[in-house]
């Protein structure tokens, strides 16, 4: 399974980012290779509006099937439900840890976004 | 003729005089409400008539059964209104700016546009004042497009009076671009003259005339005067500080009334600015 985690930094030590959308970093964490690789997230990050569907869209070309992060609006929500991804919300700590909480199955998906859209009404 | 006035920050009386320049000239003018977030001109109006045209912008709708999920309506679009994950694109309507980019490159024809309502323009009149004001939906973040229809019904021969949004961001410079002069209405405070600062670069960039009303004259100091003079910015009026022009305000009456001086105070602003575009030819700063 190819985990998708929201991180403050590109290392497994950093914390998990509890935005999405304009998550500075995304930690892509193999299951069952133990392998990851940072990917930068910082055009988003810079984004005026659509950053969460954007980012929605690069971690779907990512090859991501579950999103482990804290919050996930509306409109990232959707698209990502579109990508066939499932999203973990409410996730805290660090990367590594979020990533071992998933395999120990303590980290079940959600099935609607968690909080409400930044400036329109999806 | 176009008159914008304007702000950088809220609250500063912009409303307050256009309402009370308009009904003060005792001639036909129009004033339209570009504020179409919360437009209140008409509070104190009361424009009778009760004409509504709808304002929509372009969105994408996609015929499933001709996309083939390429991908290039996603790769085109700036704002993220359309995405392509591999399947039929998403769209987010509220993220859309009506550009066509997704209908024109789509090579199998399967984006169409349609309109999405983004607001209503309401026209009404209140004795000599032909009245015009743009209501934008709630839940609609970009209003734009919807102070640009408005703008469709300035007519280039009459008084044309603009009751901008405040800001200096895109909302402001759509009401206030094309106008022949801007006033700024400003307070002698620091939060007036932050943003007055940011307002009159804001125009300049634009190279439109501009000119100061100061309003509540008598609270705070003397660094918008100041400034004024330090920046070459005509102050074109000033409104004193007077409890019965806010107790006016608050009951959503004209302080021409509540207050008889103004009402020539803001025939000579208006004369001011008459002369300056005078002297001056339209569009230069």
């Amino acid at each position: 399974m190819k985990l998708c985690i929201t991180a403050q930094g590109p290392t497994l030590d950093a914390a998990v980012d509890p935005r999405f959308g304009r998550a500075a970093t995304f930690v892509l964490f193999d299951t069952a290779t133990q392998e990851w690789h940072a990917v930068d997230n910082a055009p988003d990050l810079q984004a005026a509006a659509g950053a969460g569907v954007q980012s929605a869209q690069n971690v779907a070309n990512a090859g991501a099937e579950v999103v482990l992060t804290g919050h996930c609006g509306p409109k990232a929500f959707r698209a990502l439900s579109a990508a066939g991804i499932q999203v973990v919300t409410g996730v805290e700590g660090t990367v590594a840890e979020a990533a071992r909480r998933y395999m120990a199955g303590d980290l079940d998906p959600t099935d609607a976004p968690d909080v409400e859209g930044h400036w329109a009404q999806a | 003729m176009i008159i914008a006035i304007a702000s950088g920050k809220g609250g500063t009386g912009k409303t307050t005089v256009a309402v009370n320049l308009a009904v003060a000239l005792e001639r036909p003018v129009r004033l339209l409400d570009c504020d179409v977030e919360e437009p209140n001109a008409h509070v104190f109006l009361a424009p009778g008539g009760d004409a509504c045209e709808s304002v929509g912008v372009p969105v994408p709708v996609v015929d499933e059964a001709r996309c083939t999920a390429c991908g290039a309506c996603a790769e085109i679009c700036q704002y993220n209104a359309i995405v392509s994950l591999k399947t039929k694109p998403l769209v987010f309507p509220e993220l859309c700016h009506g550009c066509g980019g997704c209908a024109l490159v789509c090579p199998e024809g399967a984006v169409t546009e349609e309109a999405h309502e983004v607001g209503v323009i309401e026209t009404g009149r209140a004795g000599p004042v032909a009245f015009v004001q743009g209501r934008l939906n709630v839940g609609e973040p970009m209003s734009p497009p919807l102070i640009r229809a408005v703008k469709r019904h300035v007519r280039p021969d009459a008084i044309n009076l603009l009751d901008c949004p405040p800001g200096t961001a895109c909302p402001m410079i759509a009401a206030v671009r094309g106008a022949d002069v801007v006033l700024l209405v400003t307070e002698p405070t620091p939060f007036g003259l932050h943003d007055l600062g940011l307002a009159v670069e804001t125009v300049r960039l634009l190279g439109l005339p501009l000119g100061v009303v100061v309003n509540r004259v008598g609270v705070g100091d003397d660094r918008v005067h100041r400034y004024c003079r330090a920046e070459g910015v005509p102050v074109l009026m000033e409104i004193p500080d007077d409890r019965r022009i806010a107790e006016a305000y608050s009951r959503g009456e004209l302080a021409i009334d509540a207050v008889p001086a103004l009402g020539p105070a803001f025939v000579r602003l208006f004369e001011a600015v008459a002369e300056r575009l005078g002297a001056q030819p339209a569009g230069e700063p």
